[in-house]
């Protein structure tokens, strides 16, 4: 049996690569990626799991970071909106936002990103009503979510267009 | 936000998590942690110590033989996804689309939504409903809890300190008629008011036996016994026996009456979701048939 106490390493593999920081067993892992890795794309907002802004993908599910102990999901696979693309540029989910008007401020799209990529990677065809049903749980108070869904439908028709000209 | 302080325990095994439970004075079970990190960030949990039981795989299971058995840390969407349970205990499926959201049911587990004991959520109300089993392990052995004497009041169940939800069963329907429904603010919220039943009925449509669980209305998911009792013997898809139902369910109960909705509210919401699970039950028991 592992008893932690004080301060402690933590491991997880992010965006592909390993990556060690210290943590109180307290240290949720929007705060750990945050200030612990440095790593700000992830955004906190409600901090209770109700807004969706920091959600991530934890060994490729979707998860609300600021709903997780950094030492709960040590030697996970952690994914942030960082590494959606090389750096300068955009990922098709990220371009079909931009696209659509699916942000203004931005605060809540590296959350919205996360559940997007993680929607299509389980349902690379869904309907309106599957995509709002699976976005519910984030929020956003200033585009509203026409642009969002949009983008979504989009991502869906350009991937399923161009695995038929494959 | 920052939770209290607290050690981090991380057994290798039920017996462990056990024993560490009772090392522990104020120490919690951790396993999804989707509805206790939140307490904890707003500080209104603070335990000393967490006993993380998250990664116990030989509670993770699934076995639908029979009766449905369900390890306590089978992730919500693992068991949202099985088809078994989809196809012969399809009530539990349709509650588990409105427990939170993708991103919350990937982590929350099944055993730690019935422990947690909240009374607005879902899945303590659809054990009442399905007359579901409950396997505790602790200090001084195991014990079985039926879902009707497991809930105490607000985040308390029979569960003692240092005992462990390990498996929940739940018997095999076998062709009873089943409707869920719940009124809320937005879509995986707790519900202001929601209801599960369960019915079985002759070869002529008459009601034998009825289950009605109601869950947001109290300090704790209650069986609607007066709408029950007021069911036997009607026939199923009856309107008028439908309504007269939703009106007696909370007949008899201490409703709450919080800053979100007043009872009054509440006893006319629960007047609604159990007059529509009801017909809901029979239109698809028709379709089917």
């Amino acid at each position: 049996m592992e008893t932690k106490q004080g301060t402690v390493a933590v491991t997880l593999t992010v965006n592909g690569e390993k990556r060690v920081g210290v943590a109180e067993p307290r240290m949720l892992l929007s705060d750990f990626l945050r200030h612990g890795l440095g790593m700000t794309g992830t955004h906190v907002g409600c901090e209770q799991g109700v807004c969706g802004a920091c959600t991530v993908l934890i060994d490729g599910q979707p998860g609300r970071s600021c709903l997780a102990f950094a030492v709960q999901v040590e030697g996970a696979t952690v994914d942030t909106v960082e590494g959606m693309a090389e750096p300068g540029e955009l990922s098709d989910v990220q371009q079909a936002f931009r696209a659509e008007h699916g942000l203004q401020c931005g605060f809540c799209t590296p959350g919205f990103l996360a559940s997007t990529q993680a929607l299509l990677e389980q349902n690379p065809d869904p309907t309106d009503d599957e995509i709002r049903e699976y976005l519910s749980g984030n929020v956003c108070r200033c585009t509203g979510y026409q642009g969002i869904i949009a983008a979504v439908r989009r991502v869906a028709t350009e991937r399923k267009a161009a695995s038929h000209d494959a | 936000m920052k939770p209290p302080t607290f050690d981090y325990v991380r057994p290798a095994s039920v017996a462990e998590a056990i024993d560490a439970l009772a090392a522990h004075p104020d120490s919690k079970v951790l396993a999804g942690g989707q509805s206790l990190i939140p307490m904890m960030n707003m500080r209104l949990a603070r335990p000393t110590a967490l006993v993380d039981i998250g990664r116990l795989d030989e509670l993770a299971g699934i076995e639908a033989n029979g009766s449905l058995r369900v390890g306590a840390t089978a992730r919500q969407s693992t068991v949202l996804e099985n088809e078994q349970v989809g196809r012969r205990w399809p009530l539990i499926t349709a509650a588990l689309v409105h427990v939170g959201h993708p991103a919350t049911r990937a982590r929350g587990t099944f055993g730690g939504s019935i422990a947690h004991g909240e009374p607005a959520s879902e899945l303590p109300a659809v054990m009442l409903a399905c007359d579901a089993r409950f396997l505790l392990r602790g200090g001084s052995g195991e014990r079985e809890v039926a879902a009707d004497d497991f809930f105490v009041g607000h985040y308390t169940t029979v569960l003692a300190d240092d005992e462990l939800l390990v498996q929940v069963e739940v018997p095999d329907p076998a062709g009873s008629a089943w409707g869920f429904g719940e009124i809320v603010r937005r879509h995986g919220d707790y519900a202001l008011a929601g209801a599960a039943v369960r019915l079985a009925v002759d070869g002529d449509g008459t009601v034998e036996e009825a289950r009605v669980a109601l869950f947001g209305v109290s300090g704790r998911p209650i069986r609607a016994t007066a709408a029950e009792e007021h069911l036997l013997g009607t026939r199923l898809g009856d309107e008028r026996a439908a309504a007269e139902a939703g009106r007696a369910a909370l007949s008899g109960t201490e409703v709450t009456d919080d800053s979100f909705v007043s009872a009054t509210y509440r006893h006319d919401a629960a007047a609604a979701v159990v007059e529509r699970a009801l017909l809901e039950a029979a239109l698809r028991r028709r379709g089917t048939n």
